[in-house]
C-alpha cells in the first residue's frame, strides 16, 4: 500500500526555486525520512503536503486518489497530521484541553471530560506515549512536549504523521524514547515522515530514506534492502560540485587575539548549553565552528559578547575582557553579526542610517561618545551601501523595508567597519544571494588580510571549510573534534557534526 | 478513568487546603477581634456594607477577567463602567430599575465593541486604546447625562433622578439568631455567626446577580467548549487558529462580554448603591476590578476573594469613626505575615523568612504603640497590598500567556 | 522630500480630527444645533485675548505631562502614573515653597527641584518593581496613583502639615509672594500668561536633543524599538528602563507647577487630579514628537477654553470631551493604517530600486 505519492511538484518563490521535479512514494506503515542540508527544500515539501502552501506544478496522491489541499483542514481531514518544529501548545493548558482543544467531546452544553480522558490514555497507552492527560503543558519536559503534539494529531484521526525537524530539540535519551514510539506508531498501521538532516539518527530508524539537494529528489534508499552508511548519505546530500569559498595562503599570526578558557554556560538543566570550551583566535586566523543547529552555538557567541551569563574566562589581546560589559567590547573592537538579523540586527522600524549606528553608538562616526553625529553616519551610511552593493533607494528607507539579502550585507558592512580586532559572524551569508555572498567572503578575506580574528559560525559547510583556518566541531556544547581545513571533506565535517564518526 | 480519579483527587486536596485556608483565617480575625477589642470587625453592619463594596468591583474584577482571558488586557474597564452607571441612570430612571440593568449592560457592551474595533480588528496597542476608551466613556456619559438629566425634575447636568430601587432581601429568621449568637462574644462561633448574618441581610438581588455571574463563568470557562476555546485563544492563539479556532471571534465575545459585566458594575453602583447615576460614581472601581483579578490570578474564585478584601477594609473604613478598626487590621496584617514567615521557615527560605518577620514585628509595635489610625492607611491599604502581591508573588501569578498581545492572522509575530 | 514627510506625519492626525468633528457634528444636528455655527462660535470665542492665555495656560500645563508620558512611550513604557507623581510632586513642592522665604530665583529652582525629585521617586517605585520583581509598570503605576492620593490627604491634614484654607478645604500654606513663578500677560487680557510656558518650551527642546542628538537618547529609542536588538548592541536594558522611568517621573513633577506657582500658590486636595491622562491622549496624538505634542497640547487646550461658549449655545460642553476621546481613538488607529501602508510601499520602492539596479 502506499500511502503518499508525490510526482513533479515544483514550487517557485520570488527569486527562488524551492522544489524542482519532486518525486516522492511512501509506503504505508513505514518510517520514511527525507534528508537535506538547511535550505535543500524540505520544510516546503511539507507544508505543500500539510496544505499550507500550494504546488505549483504537480500531484499530491493519498492513499491511492488525488488530492487538492488548499488549507491544513483539508490535510487533516485526509488523516494528515504534523507535528511542527516550533511547538503550538498553550503552556498554561493540560495535556488534554490542548490534544482535545477544536474538537472536544461533548456532554450536554459541558466537555465530556471522562471521555476525553480515556481517549487521550487510550491513544497514550496504546502508542506507548507515556502522558497523563491532567498535567500543565508547562510542566511537561521537551520530549513530553512533542508527544502531546503527537497525540494531537492522532487524536484527529490521522493516519499520516509528518514530524519537521523533531530530533532538533530533543537531547539523547529523549530521541531514543521518540524513536520508541514510532516504532510503536508504525506497528499499528501509521505512516510516519520523518524531516532531518542528522544522519546517524535517519539510519537509526527510517525504512526508506530520500535525499534532497537544491530542492529536488536526489535518490531513495531502502535501509533493508540497502547497506547505507552516513558517509555515503552525506556525499548524496551534499553532492560533489562544490563552488569552495577558498582563502589563500595563511595570514595566520602568532599574535592571540582571542582567548577562551573554560567558558561554560548553564541550561538550567543537567547538560548546560556550553560545557567547558576553550579555543584561542590568532589576528588573521578564521576559526570555525561546525555543529548542527542547536548544540551551543548561540549560547557560545552570546556569552562571548556578554549578553548571556558564564563562566571561565575570556582574554582579549591579552587584556582580561571576562566581566566586560558588551558595550565594552564592541568598544574594544569586537564587531558582531548575530545570527537573527531582525530580532538582534536591526531596527526594523527605524531608518537605515539609524541603524548604522546601532551597536556602534558610542564610537565614531556615529557620535564623539556623547553627542551623535547624524552627518557623518549618513556619510558612512552611504559607503555601506556602495562599498557592500546594499539595493535601497535610500539612506532613510526602513530597515524592514529592505530584502533579507540586502539586511544582511548592510550589517555585514556596518560590522566591518572601523577595523575591527575581532569579528563574531554568526551564519553571516545566510539568505543572501550568490553574488552577494561572495562579496561578503572578499571583505572577510581582505580584513582576515589585515589581521582581523573571526570566530565563524555557519550551517554552510563548504563556506566553512573554504574560509576557514581551522575548523572545531561543537557538539551537545562541547568541542568533539578539530579538522584541517585543508584536508577535510564535507562529509566527514557532516558526520563528525552527528556524531557519526570523529575526523582526525 | 484514572483521569478523572486524579481530577476529584486534586479537587479534594485542594478543597481541604481552602478549608484550612479559611478556618486560620476565621480564627486570625476572632483572634484579632478579641485583643484589639473591635467588636465591628466581624459585625452584620461591617460584612452586609462590605458585600455591597465588593460587588461592583468584583463585576469589574470579572469582566476583565472574560477579556483577558482570551488575551485582550482591558484598562477601559473605567470607562465601560461609567457607561454603565448612566445607562443604569437613563433607561432606569424612566422605565425602572429592570430596563436600567439591561440598560447597563447594552452601554457597556457597546464601548467594549469599539475597543474591540480598535484592538481586535485594528490590532492598536491595548493599553492605549484602553485609555482612549476611558477619556471616550468620561466624555459620552457627561455629555449624555446634561443633555437627558438637566432639564428633568429632580435631575442635574450632573445627575440622574432618582432609580426605583431594585428589590433586597433579608431572612430575619436566620439572620437575627445569627446576630445573637455574634454578641455572645465567642473565639470563632461567633465570628463565623456574625459574618454568615451578614449574607442574610439586605442582599440585593444584584448581588445574588453578581454571585451567579461569578459561578456560571467559571462554568463557563473551564466546563465548556466554548471557555477551552476562549482561553486557549488568550493563552496561543496561533495553536487555536491551527486547529479551527476563529481567534476574532472568541476575542470579541470576551471583549464584548467584559463590557457587560462592567457596565452591570456600574449598573449596581447606580441603582443599587445610590439610587441615581452621578458623575464620578465609579471613581477608579475599574482600575479596582483590574486589581481584583489580578490578585485573584485571573480566576474567578480568586477574584471574588480579591474584591471581597477591597469591600471588607473600605467597609471598615466607612464605619470607623474613631480609627480603632483600622488599628486592629494591622494587627490582622501583622499576624499574617509572621504566619507566612513561619511557613518560609519549613521551605528554609531564611532571606524571606527575615523579611516577612521583621514587617510583622514593625507592624505589631505599631499596633502597640498606637490607639487609633489614621483614615487614610485604610485608603491605601488595598492599592498597597495589590503591589505587596505583586512584588512578591509575580512568579506565582499566571496570567494568560498571549495577554496583551495583538494578534495578526498569519503573521509571525 | 521634507515637505512630504511633513505631509505624511500630518495625515494621521488630520484625519483623526476631521473624523472627530464629523462625529461632533452629527451629534450635534441629532439634538438641533447647528454644527458650522457652533463650531464659529467656539473658534471666535478662542481667538479672545483672554481665551488665548487660558488656551497657553492649559497647553503649558498638557505639555509638561505629555512630556513625561512620552519619554515612557518611546522605551515602550507606560507610566500611566503621571496622575499620582505629579500630585504627589506638586503637594511637596507646595510644602516646600510655603516653608521658605528666600528670594525667588533661589526658592523657585528649588521648588522644581523637589519636585521633580519627588515625581521621580514616586516613579521610581514602579521602575524598581519593574525590573527587580517583573511587575508591569501599567499596574503598579495605577495602584501608585491611588496610593499617591491617600498619602498626599496624609500630609495635607492639619494635624499633619496642611491647613485649612479659604474655602474651607484641607491644603498647603498660602506661598508667599516670593515664591510665585511670574507670568506675563498679552494685550487685552486679564489673565496672566503662566512664567513656566518658557521652560515648557525649553524642555520640548531638551527632550527633542536628548532623544535625537545624544547617544543616550538613541539608546533608549533602541530598547523601545527592539529590546533584543539593544542587547545585542550593547545597551543595558534594566539600566535604561531605571532612567527612562525617573526621567519620566521628574518631567512628571513639573506638570502641577505652572498652576501651582502661576495661579493657585496653594495645593488643596481639590487641586486638579488627571491632567496625566490628558497627557497620555496628546503624547499619542502628538506621535510623542516634542512639536507634535505642542500642537496636541494645543488643541486640547482649545478644545476645552473654546467648549465653555457651548452652554451658552444650548449644547452641553462634555461633547468637547466626547471628541477628544474620538480622536485619541481615531488617531491611533490612523497611526497604525498608516504605519502599515508606509512599510508596504517603502517596500515597493525597495523592489523597484532592486528591479532596476539587476
Amino acid at each position: 500500500m502506499i500511502a503518499v505519492e508525490l510526482s513533479g511538484i515544483w514550487k517557485r518563490f520570488p527569486g527562488v526555486i524551492a522544489n524542482s521535479n519532486i518525486n516522492l512514494i511512501v509506503e504505508q506503515a513505514s518510517v520514511h525520512a527525507i534528508v537535506g542540508e538547511n535550505g535543500a527544500g524540505k520544510s516546503t515539501l511539507m507544508k505543500i503536503l500539510y496544505g499550507m502552501q500550494k504546488p505549483d506544478e504537480g500531484t499530491i496522491k493519498v492513499n491511492g486518489t488525488t488530492t487538492v489541499f488548499s488549507s491544513p483542514s483539508d490535510s487533516i481531514a485526509a488523516g494528515i497530521g504534523m507535528v511542527h518544529q516550533h511547538f503550538m501548545l498553550a503552556d498554561n493548558l493540560t495535556v488534554l484541553e490542548n490534544v482535545i482543544l477544536g474538537s472536544e467531546p461533548k456532554r450536554g452544553l459541558s466537555i465530556d471530560f471522562t471521555k476525553a480522558s480515556n481517549r487521550i490514555k487510550e491513544i497514550s497507552d496504546s502508542y506507548s506515549l507515556g502522558l497523563n492527560p491532567d498535567d500543565l503543558v508547562s510542566e511537561l519536559g521537551v520530549g513530553d512536549r512533542q508527544r502531546v503534539e503527537i497525540l494531537k494529531v492522532l487524536y484527529r484521526g490521522a493516519r499520516i504523521l509528518i514530524l519537521d525537524e523533531p530530533t532538533a530539540v530533543l537531547v539523547p535519551h529523549e530521541v531514543d524514547e521518540l524513536f520508541e514510539a514510532l516504532r510503536g506508531l508504525k506497528s499499528e498501521g501509521i505512516t510516519v515522515m520523518f524531516i532531518s538532516h542528522k544522519l546517524d539518527e535517519v539510519l537509526a530508524i527510517a525504512d526508506e530514506i530520500t535525499v534532497i539537494r537544491k530542492g529536488t529528489t536526489v535518490t531513495t534508499l531502502n535501509t533493508k534492502t540497502q547497506k547505507v552508511t552516513a558517509e555515503e548519505l552525506a556525499t548524496l546530500m551534499v553532492g560533489s560540485e562544490l563552488p569552495t569559498p577558498e582563502t589563500r595562503g595563511s595570514t595566520v599570526t602568532n599574535r592571540v587575539v582571542l582567548a577562551v578558557k573554560n567558558l561554560r554556560v548553564e541550561s538550567g538543566q543537567v547538560k548546560p548549553h556550553v560545557d567547558d570550551v576553550s579555543f584561542d583566535i590568532h589576528a588573521g586566523e578564521i576559526l570555525g565552528i561546525a555543529g548542527v543547529e542547536g548544540n551551543g552555538q548561540s549560547e557560545l557567541v552570546e556569552a562571548l559578547m556578554g549578553t548571556k551569563l558564564s563562566t571561565g574566562t575570556i582574554f582579549l589581546n591579552g587584556v582580561d575582557a571576562t566581566n566586560w560589559s558588551t558595550r565594552q567590547k564592541r568598544e574594544a573592537g569586537v564587531a558582531y553579526i548575530p545570527e537573527d538579523r531582525s530580532r538582534q540586527g536591526l531596527l526594523l522600524e527605524a531608518p537605515l542610517w539609524e541603524n548604522r549606528m546601532l551597536g556602534h553608538q558610542s564610537q565614531s562616526p556615529n557620535s564623539n561618545g556623547f553627542l551623535l553625529t547624524p552627518k557623518a553616519a549618513k556619510a558612512d551610511t552611504q559607503r555601506i551601501i556602495s562599498e557592500y552593493d546594499v539595493r535601497t533607494p535610500g539612506l532613510d528607507v526602513l530597515a524592514s523595508a529592505l530584502s533579507g539579502g540586502n539586511q544582511q550585507k548592510f550589517i555585514v558592512g556596518r560590522e566591518m567597519s572601523g577595523e575591527p580586532k575581532l569579528l563574531i559572524a554568526s551564519h553571516p551569508t545566510r539568505g543572501v544571494d550568490v553574488g552577494a555572498q561572495a562579496a561578503i567572503w572578499d571583505h572577510l578575506r581582505d580584513a582576515r588580510a589585515r589581521g582581523l580574528a573571526v570566530l565563524l559560525i555557519s550551517a554552510d559547510l563548504d563556506e566553512l571549510i573554504g574560509m576557514s583556518d581551522s575548523i572545531k566541531v561543537l557538539l551537545r556544547g562541547r568541542f568533539v573534534a578539530d579538522a584541517d581545513p585543508k584536508s577535510v571533506t564535507p562529509q566527514e565535517l557532516g558526520n563528525a557534526m552527528t556524531g557519526a564518526k570523529a575526523v582526525v | 478513568m484514572t483521569g478523572m480519579i486524579s481530577i476529584a483527587r486534586g479537587n479534594y486536596s485542594r478543597r481541604v487546603k481552602l478549608f484550612v485556608i479559611l478556618v486560620s483565617a476565621l480564627a486570625l480575625l476572632s483572634f484579632v477581634r478579641i485583643w484589639s477589642d473591635v467588636f465591628d470587625l466581624t459585625s452584620r453592619g461591617t460584612i452586609s456594607a462590605a458585600i455591597g463594596l465588593a460587588v461592583p468591583i468584583g463585576l469589574a474584577g470579572l469582566g476583565g477577567l472574560w477579556s483577558e482571558r482570551s488575551g485582550v488586557v482591558n484598562i477601559g474597564l473605567d470607562g465601560m463602567m461609567i457607561l454603565g452607571t448612566f445607562g443604569a441612570g437613563w433607561l432606569g430612571w424612566q422605565h425602572g430599575p429592570w430596563m436600567g440593568l439591561l440598560g447597563a449592560c447594552l452601554f457597556g457592551a457597546a464601548g467594549a465593541l469599539v475597543f474591540g474595533l480598535a484592538t481586535i480588528t485594528f490590532g492598536v496597542d491595548q493599553i492605549i486604546a484602553g485609555t482612549a476608551m476611558n477619556i471616550l466613556g468620561v466624555g459620552f456619559a457627561q455629555f449624555f447625562a446634561n443633555l437627558a438629566f438637566s432639564k428633568v425634575p429632580g435631575g442635574g447636568e450632573t445627575q440622574s433622578p432618582s432609580i426605583p430601587a431594585l428589590p433586597a432581601f433579608s431572612v430575619e429568621q436566620i439572620s437575627d439568631p445569627l446576630v445573637a449568637i455574634h454578641d455572645k462574644n465567642i473565639f470563632i462561633v461567633s465570628d463565623l455567626a456574625g459574618i454568615l448574618s451578614g449574607f442574610f441581610y439586605r442582599l440585593s438581588i444584584l448581588t445574588i446577580l453578581a454571585a451567579t455571574l461569578f459561578i456560571l463563568t467559571s462554568y463557563v470557562l473551564w466546563r465548556t467548549s466554548f471557555g477551552l476555546r476562549l482561553r486557549s485563544v488568550g493563552e496561543n492563539p496561533k495553536a487555536a487558529d491551527s486547529l479551527g479556532v476563529n481567534v476574532y471571534r472568541y476575542k470579541y465575545i470576551a471583549v464584548t462580554m467584559s463590557g457587560v459585566l462592567a457596565g452591570l458594575g456600574g449598573a449596581f453602583l447606580a441603582i443599587a448603591a445610590s439610587g441615581v447615576y452621578r458623575e464620578g460614581q465609579v471613581a477608579g472601581r475599574g482600575f479596582i476590578g483590574l486589581a481584583t483579578m489580578i490578585f485573584g490570578n485571573w480566576r474567578p474564585g480568586g477574584t471574588a476573594i480579591g474584591a471581597g478584601i477591597f469591600g471588607y477594609i473600605d467597609a471598615l473604613q466607612l464605619r470607623d469613626s474613631d480609627g480603632t478598626s483600622l488599628r486592629a487590621m494591622v494587627l490582622l496584617g501583622a499576624l499574617i505575615l509572621i504566619g507566612l514567615a513561619i511557613l518560609a521557615i519549613k521551605k528554609n527560605k531564611y532571606q524571606t523568612v527575615f523579611g516577612l518577620g521583621l514587617a510583622g514585628a514593625v507592624l505589631v509595635s505599631w499596633f502597640l504603640m498606637t490607639t487609633a489610625l489614621p483614615k487614610e492607611v485604610a485608603l491605601v491599604a488595598p492599592y498597597l497590598a495589590t503591589l505587596l502581591v505583586l512584588a512578591f508573588a509575580s512568579q506565582r501569578l499566571r496570567p494568560p500567556a498571549a495577554d496583551g498581545v495583538p494578534y495578526r492572522k498569519g503573521e509571525d509575530r | 522630500m521634507k515637505s512630504k514627510r511633513i505631509l505624511d506625519a500630518l495625515l494621521a492626525p488630520m484625519v483623526a480630527i476631521i473624523f472627530s468633528v464629523v462625529l461632533a457634528s452629527v451629534i450635534l444636528m441629532l439634538f438641533g444645533a447647528n454644527p458650522i455655527e457652533t463650531f464659529s462660535k467656539m473658534i471666535n470665542y478662542a481667538a479672545t485675548p483672554r481665551s488665548i492665555s487660558l488656551i497657553l495656560n492649559s497647553a503649558t500645563t498638557y505639555y509638561f505631562s505629555a512630556v513625561a508620558v512620552a519619554i515612557g512611550f518611546k522605551m515602550n513604557l507606560f507610566n500611566i502614573g503621571v496622575n499620582g507623581q505629579y500630585r504627589l510632586a506638586t503637594a511637596v513642592g507646595a510644602l516646600v515653597a510655603g516653608a521658605l522665604t528666600f528670594p525667588g530665583y533661589i526658592s523657585i529652582p528649588i521648588v522644581i527641584f523637589v519636585s521633580m525629585l519627588v515625581g521621580s521617586l514616586w516613579a521610581g517605585i514602579a521602575a524598581w518593581l519593574k525590573v527587580y520583581r517583573g511587575v508591569s509598570e501599567v499596574i503598579s503605576t495605577i495602584m501608585l496613583n491611588f496610593i499617591a492620593i491617600g498619602l498626599i490627604a496624609y500630609l495635607l491634614a492639619p494635624s499633619m502639615l496642611g491647613v485649612q484654607t479659604a474655602e474651607n478645604v484641607v491644603g498647603t500654606p498660602v506661598i508667599p509672594e516670593s515664591g510665585r513663578f511670574p507670568g506675563f500677560s498679552i494685550p487685552g487680557s486679564q489673565v496672566p500668561v503662566y512664567g513656566m510656558l518658557f521652560l515648557a518650551a525649553l524642555l520640548g527642546f531638551a527632550y527633542w536633543f536628548i532623544l535625537n542628538r545624544t547617544r543616550f537618547g538613541f539608546d533608549l529609542r533602541s530598547v523601545g524599538q527592539s529590546p533584543s536588538a539593544a542587547v545585542a548592541s550593547g545597551v543595558n536594558v534594566k539600566r535604561m528602563t531605571m532612567y527612562s522611568m525617573l526621567l519620566s517621573g521628574a518631567v512628571a513633577g513639573l506638570v502641577g507647577l505652572p498652576l501651582l506657582l502661576g495661579a493657585q500658590y496653594s495645593f488643596t486636595v481639590n487641586f486638579p487630579g488627571s491632567y496625566g491622562f490628558t497627557g497620555i491622549a496628546i503624547a499619542l496624538l502628538g506621535r510623542n514628537h516634542p512639536v507634535g505634542i505642542a500642537f496636541g497640547a494645543l488643541l486640547w487646550a482649545f478644545l476645552d477654553v473654546s467648549s465653555q461658549i457651548l452652554d451658552l449655545v444650548g449644547v452641553p460642553r462634555e461633547i468637547i470631551v466626547i471628541m477628544q476621546g474620538v480622536i485619541v481613538l481615531s488617531v491611533v488607529i490612523a497611526y497604525e493604517i498608516t504605519r502599515r501602508v508606509k512599510v508596504r510601499r517603502q517596500q515597493d520602492a525597495v523592489g523597484k530600486a532592486t528591479a532596476v539596479a539587476q
